[in-house]
C-alpha cells in the first residue's frame, strides 16, 4: 500500500457509491462489499487514491459499487488489467475481485502468473462454488458429488485447491475468510492491502440462491489454530490439510513485489506510447 | 472517544463505553435493517422492504434517544470499532438471513432472534460486576429489549404464516451483467 493517507478520516459509506447491487438477498458478496469500504476507510484511503478491478460475475459487479476508481473488465482478466494498472500507477492502492469461476477456470492462468510476478495487488475471490449468474453451473471449486439440475450426479471431478495454487505460485500473502463475518473480513482485506506484494484473499461467500446449504457454512468456520508462518513449506502442510473452513492468514511470505526497474525496464510509459504515436 | 475521558472517575468512564457501545449496537442494527430493505426493493419484495424500513427507524429512534441521554452531539467521532464477542453486534442481523422470496413473518423471525441476543447481551452486562450506573442501564436496556420481544411475538401473531414450499421457485433469478 502506498497511495497517501487522508488528512480528514472518512468513514465506510463514503466509499459506497449511490447504485444498489442487485445480488440476491442473502448474498455473502454484500458482506465483502461492506468489509472492503471498512477496510479502505481503516486504512485512511480516500476513493481517488483506490481503484477497483474486476472481471464478469456476480462479485465482480462490486467496481461500480464503490465510489473508487474502477474497471469492469473481460471474463477472467481482471488480474492482468490490474496488474498493467498498478504497474503504470504505483501510487494507486489496486483491488481485484472476482468469483470462482470467473478467477479460478476462465482466468485460471492469469491468477498462476499473478502470485509469480508478486505485482502489489490484493487478489479477492469471492468464492461460493458455483457460477451463480448464469444459474448455477459447477465451478472449478464444486464438490465432485455436488447433484444440480445442470448437473444431475454431480461432475465427479476434484475440486481446484486455489490456495494451495497460490503458494505454489508465489503468492506473498494467503488468507481465507468468511463473509458472514464482515469485520474479520475486513480487518483480513486491511492487512493484506499493507502486505507488500501480491496479496490473496479467498472470501467463502455464499450463493444462497443457488447453494442455499452454505448458510450452514456458519456453523462449521472456526479461526486458524495457528499464527501465519513465513515458511512456505510449513504453510503447504498446513493448507494442504486443512478442512476448507480455516479462516485467517495463513501465509505471509517476505519476497520482494515486481517494480519495474528491477525487472530491468528501461523506457517510462510517454516513450512506449510514443512508438504507437500516428 | 474524546481525550477528557482520560480525567473522568473510571465509573463514568465505564458507564460512557458502555453507552456508546449500546449506541454502536442500535446504529450496526439500524444500518443492517436499512440495507435489508433496500435489498428486498431491489428484488420487488416491497411488503417486507417496508418491514424492514419499518424495523430501521425503530433501531434508530433508540440510538437517538442513547445520543439524547448522553448529550453528544455526533455520531460518526464516537463510534469505536469494537470487537463483540461473536463476529457482528449482538442486535445486528446476518447478510445471509434473506432469501428473495421471503415473507414479512421471516423478517419478523429475524428481528426477534436479534431482539433476544439483545437481552441476553444487556441481561448478562446487568448481572455482571461492573459498576452499579453500569450494570442498572443495562438492566433498564434489557427491559427495553424485552418489551420489544413481546412486540415483535404479537405482531407474527398478525401476519400468515409461510407454508411449506414458500420459497420454492422452478426458475431463479439471475443477474444480468
Amino acid at each position: 500500500m502506498n497511495a497517501p493517507l487522508t488528512a480528514v478520516p472518512i468513514a465506510a459509506k463514503d466509499f459506497k457509491s449511490d447504485y444498489k447491487p442487485v445480488w440476491c438477498p442473502g448474498c455473502g458478496d454484500y458482506s465483502v462489499l461492506s468489509s472492503i469500504t471498512k477496510a479502505l476507510a481503516t486504512l485512511g484511503l480516500r476513493p481517488e487514491n483506490v481503484a477497483v478491478v474486476s472481471g464478469i460475475g456476480c462479485s465482480s459487479r462490486i467496481p461500480a459499487y464503490t465510489t473508487c476508481y474502477g474497471f469492469h473488465g473481460v471474463h477472467g482478466r481482471a488480474l492482468p488489467a490490474a496488474t498493467g494498472l498498478k504497474v503504470a500507477r504505483p501510487d494507486l492502492t489496486v483491488l481485484v475481485a472476482s468469483g470462482d469461476g470467473d478467477g479460478y477456470s476462465i482466468g485460471g492462468n492469469h491468477f498462476l502468473h499473478a502470485c509469480r510476478r508478486n505485482v502489489d495487488l490484493t487478489y479477492i475471490v469471492m468464492d461460493n462454488h458455483v457460477y451463480g449468474m448464469t444459474k448455477g453451473q459447477p465451478s472449478p471449486t464444486t464438490e465432485p458429488g455436488w447433484s444440480s439440475k445442470l448437473a444431475p450426479g454431480g461432475t465427479g471431478l476434484r475440486e481446484f485447491h486455489p490456495l494451495v495454487i497460490a503458494l505454489a505460485s508465489g503468492a506473498n500473502f494467503i488468507a481465507r475468510a468468511f463473509s458472514g463475518d464482515p469485520n474479520g473480513t475486513a480487518a483480513l482485506i486491511a492487512e493484506a492491502v499493507r502486505h507488500p506484494g501480491f496479496s490473496f484473499i479467498e472470501v467463502l461467500s455464499p450463493c444462497v440462491t443457488f447453494r442455499p446449504e452454505q448458510r450452514g457454512w456458519k456453523e462449521v468456520v472456526h479461526p486458524a489454530p495457528v499464527a501465519p508462518t513465513d515458511d512456505p513449506g510449513r504453510a503447504a502442510r498446513r493448507i494442504m490439510t486443512d478442512d476448507g473452513f480455516n479462516i485467517g492468514v495463513l501465509y505471509k511470505g517476505n519476497r520482494a513485489p515486481f517494480r519495474l526497474a528491477a525487472a530491468g525496464a528501461t523506457h517510462a510509459s510517454v516513450d512506449l506510447e510514443s512508438g504507437f504515436r500516428l | 472517544m474524546p481525550s477528557t475521558r482520560k480525567a473522568r472517575a473510571p465509573a463514568a468512564e465505564a458507564y460512557a463505553d458502555f453507552m456508546a457501545r449500546a449506541y454502536t449496537m442500535e446504529l450496526e442494527a439500524t444500518e443492517r435493517y436499512a440495507q435489508f430493505a433496500e435489498q428486498l426493493d431491489t428484488h420487488n419484495n416491497r411488503d417486507v422492504a417496508q418491514l424492514f424500513r419499518k424495523l430501521a427507524e425503530v433501531e434508530a429512534l433508540h440510538a437517538k434517544r442513547i445520543l439524547a441521554e448522553m448529550r453528544w452531539p455526533s455520531v460518526s467521532a464516537l463510534v469505536p470499532a469494537y470487537a463483540w464477542d461473536g463476529a457482528e453486534g449482538p442486535e445486528t442481523a446476518p447478510f445471509d438471513s434473506l432469501h428473495y422470496l421471503m415473507q414479512p413473518y421471516h423478517a419478523l423471525k429475524i428481528a426477534l432472534r436479534c431482539e433476544l441476543k439483545a437481552v441476553q447481551y444487556f441481561e448478562a452486562i446487568a448481572a455482571g460486576t461492573g459498576p452499579q450506573r453500569v450494570r442498572a442501564a443495562a438492566a433498564e436496556m434489557a427491559a427495553e429489549e424485552r418489551e420489544h420481544v413481546k412486540l415483535i411475538r404479537d405482531w407474527m401473531k398478525r401476519v400468515p404464516t409461510p407454508v411449506a414450499g414458500w420459497d420454492y421457485d422452478p426458475d431463479p433469478p439471475g443477474i444480468g451483467e
